[in-house]
C-alpha cells in the first residue's frame, strides 16, 4: 500500500482515503492526523493556510510551528512540531465547559458552538496543548490603519455557516468566544482535505480516517516512530507524530 | 446616615467614578482592551473574584458560629457578618460576569448547565447560597424591621415594606425565626464549604496546569477564605462600625484571637505546597514557584502574601494584639489587603509555563503574547468599579439596614 503511495502521489491518495470515509457513517469515521516531523522544514504555510482559509483575526491561532533547536554549534539541529488541535479522544477541555458549548463529534472532532458558548475560557485554562484562542475582538487593519482592507472583515465559513465578525459589535460571535482547529470540518463535509493538508509544501501533513486500516494516515499511525504529545496524561490525541 | 458610613460611601463612589470609564470600554468595545490573551486566560478579574468569593464564604461560616454553633460571644456582630458575606458575594458574582466574553448569556450556566463542569457546579451552588442568605438575614432582621417599622420617615417606611406583611412579634414567632434561622446557618455550612471547595476544584481538575492540579488546593481555598473572610470582618468591626473599638472590642480581639490559627494553617498549606514543588525537578511544578518567589512579581509574594497577609497579622496578634483592639484591626486590614496577593498567586502563576516547550515563541500576535501579564488600564478601571460596587453595597447596609448590635433584639 505504502509503495502504491509513492506511485500515486500522497495527495491523491488521501483523497481517495477521504472518499471512501466519507461513504461511511459520521460514527464509523475517526479524523486524525499523523504529521512527519522529518519532512517538515518550518515554513509555516499550515499555519498561514489556516489563518486564510478560517479568516483568523490577529490573537486567534489555530495552528503553530514550534521551532526546537538542539546542540551547541557547529553540531546543532532544529526540530520543527507543527501543531494543529490535536482533537483528543479525551479531550480535558470539552469536560470543564459549563455549558455544553464545546463537545466532541461522534467522527471524533472536538468543535464548538459559537452561539452557546459564554466567554469563560475555562477550556483554553484546561488544554494541555494550548490549542485553543479567545477572540478579543481585534483586526488586523480596523482601527489599525487609515484604510480597512476588504479581506480584513470578510466572514469564514467555520462549521459551513458564516461566521462574519462586525468590528462594531463586541458583542457578536464569534468574538467573545473560545475557537480553535476543527479540521477545516467545512472542508472535510465537501470533500476537501484541510487547508494545512494540501497545502504542505513537504507533504509532511497525513489526513484521513484512522478507522480505516487501508488509509494512509492509518498505516503511519501504526509505524513504530509515531508518537503523540503528553500521551501520559489520558488526552488520547487523535494526531501522531513521526519522529 | 452615620458619618463612617458616609466616609464609606464617599469611598465607594469614588472607586466607582475612577473607575468608570473602564467599565465603558469594557461594555462598548469587550475585551479588546484587556491585558491578558489566550496564553494567560484568567487574570486579574478572576484572581479578585477568588478573592472576594473566599471572602463571602470566610464572613458566612463566622455567622455560623453565633447562629449555628452558638457561641454567645459573637452574637453582636452576627448580623454584619452575614451582610459582609452578602455584598462580598454580590461583587465577586459581579467580577466573575465582567470576565465573561459574551455577559448576555450568562444565564445559559442554568439553562444548559453541563455538570462535568465544576464552574457548573459551583454557579448552581453559588446562586443556593445567595437566596439562603438573603433569607437567613431577612429573618435575622425581621424583629428589627417590625420595631423600626413603627416609626415616622422613610427608613420606618423601608422596614414596614421590608416585614412583607410578617409583623408578628410575640416570644413565639421570634422563637420561630431563630429556629428558621439556625436551620438555614446550618444548611449554610456545608453549602459554604462546598461552594468555596468547589472554586478551588476549579482549578485542582485542570490536568494542563501542575500548580493547580493538587489536592490540597480545594481545601487551601477553604482555610484562606476563612482566615480572609475573618479579616475582613475584624477590620469591618474596628473600623467601619462607629466606635467599633471600643464598644465592639471583645468581638475584635476574640475575632483575631481565632484569626490565629487559622493565618497559621494557612501559613503551613503554602509552604507545604511550595518546598514540594521547588523539590522536584517536574518543570511544570517548579518554574510556577520559583516565578513567584524570585520572578519580577516577587514582592506579591513577599510583601503582599507572606508579610501582609500571613507573617506580619500573625506576629502582630500574637504579640499587642493580644490586648489590643487597635492592633487587632490593623492586623485584620492587612491581612485583608494582603490575601489580594495570595489569591493573585493562585490564579496567575498557573500560566507561567508553555503547554509545549517553545510554543511562546512561535507566533507573536495581540492577545497572544506568553510571558509576562500586566494589568491593563481598563482592567484595573473595571476593577476599581467593582470593588466601588462592593463599598457601596456594604455603605448602604450600614445606612439602611439594622446591621448594629443594639438594633437586635434583646
Amino acid at each position: 500500500m505504502l509503495v502504491e503511495t509513492e506511485v500515486k502521489g500522497v495527495i491523491l491518495q488521501m483523497y481517495e482515503d477521504l472518499d471512501r470515509a466519507l461513504k461511511k457513517p459520521l460514527r464509523e469515521r475517526h479524523w486524525g492526523m499523523v504529521i512527519d516531523t522529518r519532512k517538515c522544514v518550518g515554513c509555516n504555510a499550515c499555519t498561514v493556510a489556516c489563518k486564510a482559509e478560517n479568516k483568523l483575526p490577529p490573537g486567534v491561532v489555530y495552528n503553530v510551528v514550534i521551532d526546537e533547536e538542539f546542540g551547541t554549534y557547529p553540531n546543532v539541529a532544529r526540530r520543527f512540531i507543527s501543531r494543529p488541535c490535536l482533537q483528543c479522544q479525551h479531550p480535558p477541555c470539552v469536560r470543564v465547559c459549563p455549558v455544553n458549548a464545546t463537545y466532541k463529534r461522534p467522527d471524533g472532532i472536538v468543535v464548538i458552538d459559537y452561539d452557546d458558548c459564554i466567554g469563560c475560557r475555562y477550556c483554553i485554562s484546561a488544554c494541555p496543548y494550548g490549542a485553543r484562542s479567545f477572540d478579543f475582538g481585534n483586526f488586523y487593519t480596523v482601527g489599525q490603519t487609515p484604510e480597512v482592507m476588504p479581506w480584513d472583515v470578510m466572514p469564514g465559513f467555520e462549521y459551513g455557516e458564516e461566521q462574519q465578525r462586525d468590528p462594531r459589535n463586541p458583542w457578536r460571535s464569534p468574538i467573545g468566544n473560545a475557537r480553535k482547529c476543527h479540521f477545516c470540518l467545512h472542508r472535510l463535509e465537501k470533500g476537501m482535505l484541510p487547508a494545512c493538508v494540501t497545502t504542505c509544501i513537504g507533504q509532511a501533513r497525513i489526513f484521513g480516517d484512522l478507522n480505516d486500516p487501508e488509509s494512509l494516515v492509518a498505516q503511519l499511525a501504526a509505524s513504530p516512530r509515531a508518537i503523540r504529545l503528553k500521551e501520559e496524561l489520558g488526552t488520547d490525541s487523535s494526531v501522531y507524530y513521526l519522529l | 446616615m452615620g458619618k463612617r458610613a458616609l466616609i464609606i460611601a464617599i469611598v465607594g463612589l469614588l472607586l466607582l467614578l475612577v473607575g468608570l470609564p473602564g467599565l465603558l470600554d469594557r461594555l462598548t468595545h469587550g475585551m479588546l482592551n484587556v491585558g491578558y490573551g489566550s496564553p494567560v486566560p484568567w487574570a486579574m478579574w478572576v484572581a479578585f473574584y477568588i478573592y472576594f468569593i473566599g471572602l463571602s464564604a470566610g464572613a458566612f461560616l463566622i455567622s455560623s458560629m453565633v447562629y449555628v454553633f452558638g457561641m454567645r460571644q459573637f452574637e453582636r456582630i452576627g448580623r454584619l457578618a452575614l451582610f459582609t458575606a452578602l455584598a462580598s458575594l454580590l461583587t465577586a458574582l459581579l467580577f466573575i460576569w465582567f470576565d465573561l466574553g459574551h455577559m448576555e448569556r450568562f444565564f445559559f450556566v442554568f439553562t444548559r448547565a453541563s455538570f462535568t463542569s465544576p464552574l457548573a457546579w459551583i454557579v448552581w451552588l453559588y446562586t443556593f447560597y445567595l437566596l439562603l442568605l438573603l433569607a437567613e438575614i431577612w429573618f435575622v432582621m425581621r424583629f428589627s424591621f417590625v420595631r423600626g417599622g413603627e416609626g415616622k420617615g422613610f427608613k420606618a417606611g423601608l422596614y414596614r415594606f421590608l416585614t412583607f406583611g410578617a409583623r408578628d412579634l410575640s416570644p413565639r414567632a421570634q422563637e420561630r425565626d431563630r429556629k428558621i434561622v439556625r436551620i438555614l446557618g446550618t444548611i449554610g455550612v456545608p453549602l459554604a464549604i462546598a461552594f468555596h471547595g468547589g472554586t478551588g476544584t476549579v482549578f485542582a481538575v485542570t490536568v494542563a496546569r501542575a500548580y493547580w492540579y493538587t489536592g490540597l488546593f480545594p481545601i487551601m481555598f477553604l482555610v484562606s477564605a476563612l482566615a480572609s473572610g475573618g479579616a475582613l470582618l475584624t477590620t469591618i468591626v474596628a473600623f467601619a462600625v462607629p466606635n467599633g473599638l471600643g464598644e465592639h472590642r471583645e468581638e475584635v480581639i476574640g475575632l483575631g484571637r481565632l484569626l490565629v490559627p487559622l493565618l497559621f494553617v494557612d501559613f503551613l498549606m503554602e509552604i507545604a505546597e511550595i518546598l514540594v514543588s521547588l523539590y522536584g525537578t517536574v518543570p511544570a511544578h517548579f518554574i510556577p514557584v520559583r516565578e513567584q518567589l524570585f520572578g519580577p512579581n516577587w514582592w506579591i509574594f513577599w510583601g503582599l502574601g507572606m508579610g501582609m497577609a500571613l507573617v506580619g497579622p500573625m506576629l502582630i496578634l500574637t504579640f499587642p494584639g493580644r490586648r489590643s483592639a487597635l492592633w487587632t484591626g490593623i492586623a485584620g486590614l492587612l491581612a485583608t489587603i494582603g490575601f489580594i496577593g495570595i489569591r493573585w498567586n493562585i490564579v496567575l502563576p498557573g500560566f507561567a509555563v508553555e503547554e509545549l516547550p517553545g510554543i511562546g515563541k512561535s507566533f507573536f500576535e495581540p492577545h497572544w503574547t506568553y510571558g509576562l501579564y500586566i494589568p491593563s488600564a481598563m482592567e484595573w478601571g473595571v476593577t476599581l468599579f467593582s470593588v466601588g460596587v462592593g463599598v457601596l453595597i456594604l455603605a448602604l447596609g450600614f445606612w439602611l439596614l439594622p446591621l448594629r448590635a443594639e438594633e437586635a433584639p434583646a
